[in-house]
């Protein structure tokens, strides 16, 4: 046999019990894919237990499937063909298990599908044709099984192809063949079988044979992930590179590049790659690094696409088909974790617009809420702007997963992005401002009284401590001069304001917002606020901004300047004099107007 | 993209995730064929560096070739080798070639339990000192919550259900039911305070993958895996009690891509010459339940 080399994956769906891990078994049997003595070992086993011999054994080899006759995870097999190789993954098809078969389908190009002669199609059927067409899979074999039990009946077959035909034509699935097979009896599994004479169909292994290898997106626009940025300087080793795994299009050295959502813009310099010749492209599939002609800061979770194509949409709001598999419901005002390509992100449950009974489709239950194996249509939001795409236009970045209380809970789909009339932000301010007591003292008195306005002053810099150090420098000068002014530092936040707060769903986004609001509160009292903050991107700034107002914030960058859009109001070397630097800042409150004179 | 080049990709995918998830992070390194592609999977992933400590666990009972191999190689890659022992059960003969302990228990004891306790740091570690150019004992073990490590799917029944992350409790324990869901290039990368995780960036390798990719990038390899003369070579490397060399004349990795492809070992399991995995019906799913790699 001449070595193939082509390989496809394979998952084996279907109801419990519907005879998935007995078809395969037999398979592996027929075509001689089983290791030596591996059937003996297993007919032997079953001698010995005095349990009859079954195909599925030689699949569910862990003691607990033999001992309750299902399977539980997904297992995968290797054999070979006259033309490639394989791996079938053989799903469990108990409902308990679905995050199993998910887990399973997920990594397949064409599915198989079981349906018991003579139970027919049953809620599982149906379930496993709506995850897989949501995961994604377009081919799709529906083995009509255990024929032997309703003798061979054409009737029967027919009945169940014109059911299960439209049920999956609801799904958009068309490519679709229908086998009538016994795992049992071998009919129709590796040889064409005299027991049904009025099928002239391919065989399974004719089947599988004709599957197509699904291919790498290479003619779609450019996406990659940045999974990290990696600088080792062991063995003097300079280059920051890129990484991440390309989901579609191809790049060359050279090209123009824009990363989303913060729109910085660079070229790829060389495109890396261990112990291989130098690459000038790399496409879809491929893991490669890259460096770039120019020192831009990026971080893990931004997307980096070609200049020139088609970019993905940048919002905070998505319609997203979701399939929850979390004990506890999703439930709104939760923080859960998003996970969309390389990105992480807080993200909540907006408003759940529809629950879809998955085994009926189209049964639009009304809750407000989203249970263990529904299927819902629902709205998100993460509160800074994320890149994404429909999954119409680019299926592989248009596809999230969310995670509740450390395990992945939610799978989803973005059917489209949704923009917000206003961000749940802004409702808040106007809320806010609208309610707001003012003071019986104006900020007129309190300037004439203070003799000094209020501001809230940040300083941002890669290294905390440079920050810091400004930030104090400032804080200690103006106080000498009389003026109410005090520092602030994030650790003080942390293990006070914001002790409550949850590790993994919060992350950064709610520090910088109750920062933003004490900064609202302490300018209104007439005193200079001064803070130091690292690792914040435009959108901080922009939040900080919007939560202080209506008073003014001014932002005084120390080190490379990091932002896109939201450009600090000073730039300061990280390696000034810190008097001068101070000076500089003192400067400009003067030309603010919140301080009439200072002296270093 | 060819096979290989699928495989590769997805495995470095695997170690890039894991470096950039775990902060204590760690990678088994038995210097057999597999745990040796892993390493170099690392140097593909990082571009040439292994930003982690390799962690070897001795029994004190391997073929004394691969200690030597072991440390010529960390010495020659800089690589930052750690080395763990159940040395309370060896300096009291606790072992099955010492006739005391079944050959599933010793596996227990000078494995599992060996693992467990220099992954926690609660077991003395011994640390490549380059400069020295010898182990040392380590001053402060911390524990790690990551260890990458080179199981494959194809080697038998368990490992075919694995995930490529997987939780596993403060007891090391695994509990095959209820795994996390994997899709989309989505891992559960969060994880309980206490428990940690194994990463499995070779699960969908067969043993004929690692054959070719070992020959395609011409990896060099112990010579343990091939016939010196003797018409025998090792086909899985372990302790010199449990594992049998086999009737082989391949003498170099194209001769081992033969006799798998189409030659006498194309319908023979891996691990046939591995006696633990025989002492009762499913050795070596008891065992990885408990902790074993």
């Amino acid at each position: 046999m001449n070595e193939p080399n082509e390989q496809i994956s394979i998952v084996m769906a279907g109801h419990v019990d519907h005879g998935k891990s007995t078809v395969i078994g037999r398979l592996l049997a027929d075509i001689g894919a089983l290791p030596k003595g591996k059937l003996e070992q297993v007919q032997a086993m079953c001698r010995r237990n005095a349990r009859p011999f079954e195909y599925a054994f030689l699949l569910d080899a862990l003691k607990d499937e033999q001992a309750q006759g299902i399977t539980i995870d997904a297992a995968r097999c290797f054999f070979r063909t006259e033309k490639r190789h394989y791996t079938l993954i053989d799903a469990p098809g108990h409902i308990e298990f679905l995050k199993n078969m998910i887990t399973g389908a997920s990594r397949a190009e064409a599915a198989l599908l079981t349906i018991d002669a003579k139970e027919g199609v049953r809620e599982n059927s149906k379930r496993h044709g709506y995850m897989l067409s949501m995961l994604g899979l377009r081919q799709l074999a529906v083995l009509v099984n255990k024929m032997d039990l309703v003798d061979y009946s054409q009737e029967v077959f027919d009945r169940i192809r014109a059911e299960y035909t439209a049920f999956l034509g609801r799904l958009g699935i068309v490519s679709v063949s229908f086998i009538p097979v016994s795992g049992m009896q071998g009919v129709n599994i590796a040889a064409r079988s005299s027991a049904t004479p009025w099928y002239t169909g391919p065989t399974l292994l004719e089947q599988i044979d004709g599957f197509q290898r699904r291919e790498f997106p290479h003619a779609l626009p450019f996406r990659l992930p940045v999974q990290d940025i990696y600088k080792f300087t062991e063995q003097g080793d300079e280059r920051r590179i890129v990484t991440g795994t390309i989901e579609t299009g191809t790049i060359a050295v050279g090209d123009a590049v824009v990363f989303q959502p913060s729109g910085k813009t660079s070229r790829v310099a060389s495109i890396e790659y261990f112990n291989g010749p130098v690459k000038q492209t790399a496409a879809a599939g491929e893991a490669p690094g890259f460096t770039l002609d120019t020192q831009i800061y990026i971080k893990p979770g931004e997307w980096m696409v070609r200049q020139g194509e088609p970019p993905l949409q940048v919002g905070t709001r998505f319609r997203v088909n979701l399939f929850w598999m979390g004990r506890a419901p999703m439930i709104r005002d939760q923080v859960y974790k998003l996970k969309l390509g390389a990105l992480r992100s807080p993200v909540k449950l907006v408003q759940v617009l529809a629950v879809l009974d998955a085994t009926e489709l189209g049964t639009v239950v009304d809750k407000q809420q989203v249970d263990r194996h529904d299927v819902a249509e629902v709205i998100l939001e993460t509160p800074k702007p994320v890149a994404f795409d429909e999954v119409s236009a680019i299926e592989q970045t248009g596809r999230l997963v969310i995670v509740d209380n450390n395990e992945i809970a939610g799978a989803g789909i973005i059917l489209a992005g949704v923009a917000a009339r206003e961000s749940t932000l802004q409702e808040h301010i106007r809320a806010r401002e609208i309610a707001w007591k003012s003071s019986a003292i104006s900020t007129v008195e309190r300037s004439a009284a203070y003799g000094h306005g209020a501001k809230f002053v940040v300083f941002t810099s890669a290294d905390a401590a440079v920050g810091e150090a400004f930030a104090r420098a400032l804080e200690r000068n103006l106080f000498a001069l009389k003026f109410k002014a005090y520092y602030l530092g994030m650790e003080n936040v942390t293990r006070g304001l914001d002790a409550d707060l949850r590790p993994d769903g919060d992350l950064r986004d709610t520090p910088i917002r109750r920062l933003g609001e004490l900064a609202r509160i302490l300018t209104d009292s007439g005193q200079i606020f001064i803070t130091s903050v690292s690792d914040v991107d435009d959108y901080d700034l922009k939040t900080l901004e919007l939560l202080n107002s209506p008073h003014e914030i001014l932002t005084i960058n120390i080190g490379e300047n990091r932002f896109s859009e939201f450009g600090p109001s000073l730039n300061l070397d990280a390696t000034a004099d810190i008097a001068q630097g101070v000076g500089r800042v003192c400067e400009l409150l003067r030309q603010k107007h919140v301080i009439l004179e200072y002296q270093i | 993209m060819n096979p290989l080049d699928k495989l590769e990709a997805t495995s470095v995918h695997i170690l890039r995730e894991s470096y950039r998830e775990f902060k204590s992070l760690v990678m088994l390194w038995s210097i057999g064929k597999d745990s040796t592609v892993l390493l170099w999977l690392a140097r593909k992933a990082f571009f040439g560096h292994v930003p982690f400590p390799l962690m070897h666990v001795d029994t004190h009972f391997k073929i004394p070739e691969m200690i030597a191999y072991r440390d010529r190689l960390a010495l020659e890659l800089h690589l930052d080798l750690i080395v763990g022992q159940n040395k309370p059960a060896l300096d009291a003969k606790q072992t099955f070639p010492d006739g005391k302990l079944s050959r599933m228990a010793c596996c227990r004891s000078l494995k599992s339990e060996a693992l467990k306790h220099t992954l926690s740091g609660e077991w003395p570690r011994l640390r490549m000192d380059h400069d020295a150019g010898r182990l040392v004992e380590e001053k402060h073990p911390e524990p790690f919550t990551g260890v990458i490590v080179g199981a494959r799917a194809d080697e038998e029944g368990s490992r075919s259900k694995e995930r490529y992350f997987s939780a596993r409790d403060q007891q090391h324990e695994w509990d095959v039911g209820d795994q996390p869901p994997e899709l989309w290039k989505q891992y559960k990368t969060d994880f309980a305070p206490g428990t940690h995780v194994r990463i499995h960036p070779l699960l969908d390798w067969t043993e004929l993958n690692i054959w070719e990719y070992i020959e395609r990038e011409n990896i060099p390899i112990i010579s343990l895996y091939f016939d010196r003369g003797e018409g025998r070579r090792y086909r899985s490397l372990g302790c010199f009690p449990c594992t049998s060399p086999v009737e082989s004349t391949a003498r170099n990795v194209s001769e081992i891509i033969g006799e798998l492809r189409s030659g006498k070992f194309a319908d023979i399991a891996e691990r046939s010459g591995r006696e633990q995995d025989k002492e009762d019906g499913g050795g070596l799913e008891t065992l990885r339940r408990g902790g074993y790699m």
